[in-house]
């Protein structure tokens, strides 16, 4: 629309995290410690025992190559395993919204300018994340990491494994130890530094602060493009420790990175729904969806690549990935599999197609929740069958879930509701608000 | 065919979109509204409806898609089959890159030359200029007269909305 004389300007608006929305959160925590608990329970009891014994033969050949079944009982080792799971996904898009904001100031954008804080305050459970991610790796490496057990990487020992050994090099305790941190301290480091220049900006005003955000956010996509592909390695594939994959760096960047826009989006529009960021319209909008309509396409080039490239050569040592995904383990993951590839690709291709259902808040919701909700089971198929093997279920990684989001919405909306929704002295801020798609 | 216009030149772009609107208010149906560069909103403005463009696309882009399948299919299936790498003769992964690949060469190759085609952008077309100025710094606001237009009131309307100046042009159209 003629927007271009339009010469009210945006001014700072407050976020207020209600009690009542509050509490909405308590419950999702609450609802997910019911379910851990009685997914706990099941597990105990021995429900799905069946289920155990059918996977005995894969159970055989695992035990008998390195005797590591002396781990934990079945249902802390899901416990375990979840954690780290719903960790993962959640310190991802953590990174993901200062690597949005990273982005947009290095690309001189303007448009993203109304969303800002959403991505600036998504990074608020980095530090809550890390100490998690380092805690259930101390506690409970054993059942997630094959390459951590006692003697595999020793000549001689009964446990010894050439394979394994031959990459001590990089995956052993300090080194992998120093990388957890040093990623997890660049992506917290980086992230508080743009968001004081963000607020100091508030107060201040001035083009200082966005040059010096540009410095800031172009040092830290160089260091995010490095540390985003290790990680993955790190915390995601080696649980496959056998096995490697080139694409496997850009194949878990792509899942983050898609359901941090899914994030972003879904906050926007139920900010826009409650009375907030009065500017925000159809076309900021309609970039948002551009955005999860291409990275989910992106996501899916990345995941056939990775899989048509395994599947022609046909290497027993790589196929073995996709062996126990489809069909494997009595085809715990069959379905899984294919869920994965209709919720992440076939999903979102189809709905946000065309001009109107991207500039349609309940289409964009739909498509958001399901990008979230996909991405969250894609890094299940990463974990489970690795570590878990047959014996997956979905109470307890479900109810876990449930806990970290209750818990990343608490301390994310706090942290929106501690600035101004609108960086009221961005230097592009007027843009923001005339954007036309 | 001889076509008659009034220009109304304008100098900024804020003012033009504005009397653009109020031109259209006042009843008046625009010709077409030459600028030197894009101008956020004037596709609103002047009520032109979303381009169709979209769509033929799709059909494009399924033909493509059905056009590769059929030749991979039909190739390596029936007409000439072959083993490769131990897969079967129809192994559809291996066809995802080639129809990915046809679909999108078929959809642009298609809205380019509809594109072309509907806006008669082919070689030796000549295209009117009303002025020539609007390709430098000027932004003009064609209206189409005939018999029953009212000169005056409309030299009128558009000095009121901020035309710096009012000229009547002739173009011969073959």
């Amino acid at each position: 629309m003629a927007t271009l004389t339009h010469h009210e300007s945006a001014t700072a608006e407050y976020l207020e995290v209600s009690p009542g929305t509050n509490r909405k959160f308590l419950m999702i925590i609450v609802a997910g410690v019911i379910l851990l608990a009685l997914g706990i329970i099941a597990s105990i009891m021995g429900l799905g025992a069946e289920h155990h014994e059918a996977t005995g033969a894969a159970h055989g050949a695992a035990a008998a190559h390195g005797g590591e079944h002396a781990g934990s009982p079945i249902w802390l080792k899901r416990v375990i395993v979840s954690l780290w799971h719903s960790n993962v996904f959640f310190v991802g898009i953590s990174a993901i919204g200062t690597f949005f904001v990273a982005l947009q100031y290095v690309a001189y954008a303007g448009w993203s300018v109304m969303i800002k804080r959403i991505n600036e305050a998504m990074s608020a459970w980095l530090l809550p994340g890390a100490i998690i991610m380092l805690a259930v790796f101390l506690l409970g490496r054993h059942d997630l990491f094959h390459w951590t057990h006692d003697g595999i990487m020793t000549k001689g020992s009964a446990n010894y494994d050439a394979i394994i050994a031959g990459k001590s090099g990089f995956l052993n305790l300090p080194f992998y130890l120093i990388r957890m941190v040093v990623f997890l301290g660049i992506w917290w480091f980086f992230s508080e530094r743009l968001r004081k220049l963000s607020l100091a900006e508030d107060l201040n005003g001035g083009t200082e602060y966005f040059h010096k955000s540009i410095n800031v956010a172009a040092l830290f996509l160089v260091l995010y493009a490095v540390s985003s592909s290790m990680s993955a390695w790190d915390w995601v594939m080696s649980v496959d420790v056998h096995w490697f994959s080139t694409m496997f760096g850009w194949y878990v960047f792509a899942s983050w990175w898609v359901s941090g826009i899914a994030m972003t989006t879904l906050t926007a529009i139920y900010l826009k729904q409650a009375g907030y960021l009065r500017f925000l319209n159809a076309n900021h909008l309609h970039d948002l969806g551009k955005f999860m309509f291409g990275f989910s396409i992106f996501w899916t080039y990345v995941w056939f690549s990775q899989f048509m490239l395994i599947w022609y050569a046909n290497l027993p040592e790589e196929a073995v990935y996709y062996n126990q995904r489809l069909g494997g383990f009595n085809g715990a993951y069959t379905w899984i599999f294919f869920f994965n590839l209709a919720i992440n690709f076939v999903f979102p291709f189809l709905l946000m197609m065309t001009r109107d259902a991207k500039r349609q808040m309940i289409m964009l919701k739909i498509v958001s929740i399901a990008i979230l909700i996909g991405h969250w089971s894609d890094f299940y198929l990463m974990f489970m069958p690795a570590t878990m093997k047959g014996d997956n279920g979905f109470i307890i990684e479900i109810g876990i879930a449930l806990i970290f989001l209750g818990s990343y919405l608490i301390l994310f909306t706090k942290r929106l509701s501690q600035a101004s929704l609108i960086p009221v002295h961005h230097p592009f801020l007027d843009e923001s608000v005339h954007h036309t798609t | 065919m001889t076509k008659r216009f009034a220009l109304g030149i304008f100098e900024d772009e804020d003012v033009l979109l504005h009397a653009v609107e109020n031109i259209r208010g006042a009843g008046v149906k625009i010709y077409e509204v030459f600028t030197p560069f894009p101008i956020h909103g004037m596709d609103d403005a002047l009520g032109i409806e979303r381009s169709r463009l979209p769509i033929a696309a799709f059909f494009y882009g399924m033909t493509g898609l059905a056009f590769a399948l059929w030749m991979q299919i039909y190739m390596l299936g029936f007409d000439w089959p072959m083993i490769i790498g131990g897969k079967p003769h129809i192994a559809l992964p291996a066809f995802i890159p080639v129809s990915f690949e046809l679909t999108v060469f078929f959809t642009c190759h298609g809205m380019v030359i509809t594109f072309y085609t509907i806006s008669k952008l082919y070689p030796r077309w000549k295209t009117p200029v009303l002025d020539v100025r609007s390709t430098d710094d000027k932004f003009v606001v064609a209206i189409e007269l005939n018999e029953n237009s009212d000169l005056n009131g409309l030299t009128k309307l558009l000095r009121e909305n901020g035309a710096s100046e009012v000229n009547e042009k002739e173009m011969t159209k073959n």
